[in-house]
């Protein structure tokens, strides 16, 4: 199999050696910013201005973690990064619940119970995964004000959902239109309800496309920054937010070392996700951002 | 509302047949019903709103004192606007391209039967997990020209080595270039790999019987496969580069002073730091436009392969 490629001449030989090579290097371009992200989140200070970007750290420290953690400055504040970690739990978690929750339901409905107008009321729908969000920023800051949810993380949770639902219907819309729908035929003239075929039938069957909206809107709403800077206040900001200030605040010596730290943080639950869980990762990437 | 009464005579014409069914009947309108009228009013309302806050002297905060299209012109006489739309071309043309040839590249090096193809594909992949935000802080360190890769190359024995982009207005825009495609070429790759993947390995088993060598079937026979791929890649590349906001706030900043501004940090900074709602507004309005001139021609280009497909 595959001889033409794999014949053994030197020439062959020599291209294999080469296609390795390139990809190895690569490799190496896409492992080198986390690699020193990590190198110098353990350095001391002094060792990251007397050595060189990739030098390993002589006396490897977990204080700029610490410091990253619970003291370093955000803005006028100097209780580091862990609240704000937890204030993007805290948003993530009721926002990824319920927009999968309404997108479930909806892909349902709009393949098992179609009626005149569902298609397009799901193109309607849809349109909301591509618009710049720019286009509701400065309505969403008045309406939340309305609502009395201005700079709360229940405002967050409410604009994270709103503009989750379109993606996560597009998921389970998908995904039910391959559902046999003989088996929901059948349960209706069985006279099961909606909620009971939904429930008995469809759901048992959900759990690839649940692992892929949840994932997929983990990632979203976790890196999310524009609607967190735009709607949130000190107390309640998600923690690409409180990054962004921490690197940018100008008090004293540049700590690289704690900035490293503080990214490092902000970047290992959507990387623990993604090692986990790659593959549902990516199936979510390409259903949500091609097929329409 | 106009919409749920529509809803409500097909629903009850459709519940006719018997009244047990009339509930059932009800019941995937009335769930589908929170979430349509949640996008008419959030994503279509907003979008007319906006427009509206656009065709008015907003500063501070949203007034309603109507001043025509004077905020366009306002915009187009603005240099900054200018700066940040023509870094807009240059790093979203940049960004697509490169991203499309080096994630086909790789595509096609790892479609040769690699050793630890899972590995090497979680590698690329990756950094797509992240946010912009810790991109853009790791490339800011890496760029900074004291201690970053300049530093580095410089203490291997090349004192006069520069590489200070990040500090220089005429190349800050292409840092941004660099840290994207770093971000996104991964996942325009696993997008051609399953293309690749897709492709009937007959086509190139007979193109190896007429004698053609490895890069000439790549280049006239598989690719040309890949085209829809490639449509589809180019499609949210672009979006990404539209919508870019996050990278440039974290990695340039704008910077220096708002050489590297893009549509997306303009609208900010005007909406919300400098007190013009209504110059903000008009320029997310046209940020809405470019999206549409780009999603236009590719939904319509899908129905019609679709229809004939």
């Amino acid at each position: 199999m595959d001889n033409v490629i794999r014949r053994r001449t030197p020439g062959a030989r020599l291209a294999r050696l080469a296609l390795y090579a390139a990809l190895l290097l690569a490799a190496l371009f896409y492992l080198l910013p986390l690699a020193v992200m990590l190198i110098t989140s353990m350095k001391p200070l002094d060792e990251i201005s007397a050595g060189s970007l990739l030098a390993l750290p002589q006396s490897p420290t977990l204080a700029p973690w610490a410091k990253a953690w619970g003291e370093a400055c955000t803005g006028m504040r100097c209780e580091g990064v862990g609240g704000y970690f937890w204030n993007s739990f805290a948003i993530v978690i009721p926002a990824v619940a319920i927009s999968t929750v309404i997108g479930a339901l909806n892909g349902y409905a709009l393949t098992k119970w179609r009626f005149r107008g569902s298609e397009l009321l799901f193109a309607l729908m849809l349109f909301g995964c591509f618009i710049p969000f720019q286009v509701v920023l400065l309505p969403m800051a008045q309406t939340l004000g309305w609502l009395g949810l201005s700079s709360s993380r229940a405002g967050l949770i409410l604009v994270h959902v709103i503009f989750g639902i379109a993606f996560t219907t597009l998921f389970f819309r998908n995904f039910y239109v391959a559902v046999p729908t003989e088996l929901v035929s059948a349960a209706k003239l069985d006279g099961a309800g909606f909620f009971r075929i939904f429930w008995r039938i469809l759901l048992p069957v959900s759990a690839p496309i649940i692992v892929v909206s949840v994932i997929w809107q983990f990632t979203q709403i976790w890196n999310d920054f524009l609607f967190g800077v735009a709607f949130s206040a000190h107390d309640t900001q998600p923690v690409t937010v409180a990054l962004n200030n921490l690197v940018n605040t100008s008090t004293g010596v540049r700590e690289y070392n704690v900035d490293m730290a503080a990214a490092m943080i902000a970047a290992l639950p959507t990387l623990v996700v993604y090692v986990l869980a790659g593959k549902y990762f990516v199936r979510g990437l390409t259903a949500g951002s091609v097929k329409g | 509302m106009t919409l749920s009464t529509s809803l409500r005579q097909e629903g009850r014409a459709a519940s006719r047949r018997s009244s047990s069914g009339r509930l059932q009947d009800w019941l995937p309108r009335l769930v589908l019903a929170p979430s349509v009228a949640i996008s008419l009013f959030f994503v279509y309302g907003f979008m007319l709103w906006t427009f509206i806050l656009s065709l008015t002297s907003s500063r501070m905060l949203p007034s309603y004192d109507f001043i025509g299209f004077a905020q366009y012109g306002r915009l187009m006489e603005n240099e900054r606007w200018w700066v940040a739309s023509t870094n807009l071309v240059i790093f979203g043309g940049l960004f697509v391209v490169i991203c499309l040839v080096l994630g086909a590249f790789l595509a096609i090096l790892l479609d040769q039967r690699i050793r630890r193809e899972g590995t090497l594909r979680t590698i690329y992949l990756y950094p797509m997990a992240l946010s912009f935000i810790v991109t853009g802080v790791v490339w800011k360190w890496l760029l900074n020209p004291g201690l970053g890769l300049q530093a580095m190359v410089r203490s291997w024995g090349f004192e006069s080595f520069t590489f200070d982009w990040l500090i220089d207005p005429d190349m800050a825009v292409y840092t941004l270039v660099i840290a994207a495609v770093w971000q996104a070429s991964g996942f325009v790759m696993a997008l051609f790999l399953a293309g690749l993947r897709g492709i009937d390995d007959s086509i190139i088993k007979a193109a190896q019987l007429d004698g053609g060598s490895l890069p000439r079937i790549y280049w006239r026979v598989v690719i040309p496969c890949l085209r829809p791929v490639m449509f589809s890649a180019v499609m949210i590349l672009a979006h990404i580069a539209i919508k870019s906001f996050d990278l440039v706030v974290a990695l340039t900043g704008g910077g220096p002073g708002y050489a590297s501004d893009l549509p997306a940090t303009f609208m900010y900074t005007h909406a919300f730091t400098r007190a013009q709602v209504g110059l903000g507004s008009a320029s997310a309005m046209l940020m809405l436009g470019g999206v549409l001139a780009i999603l236009i021609p590719y939904l319509y280009s899908e129905l019609r392969s679709r229809k004939h497909g």
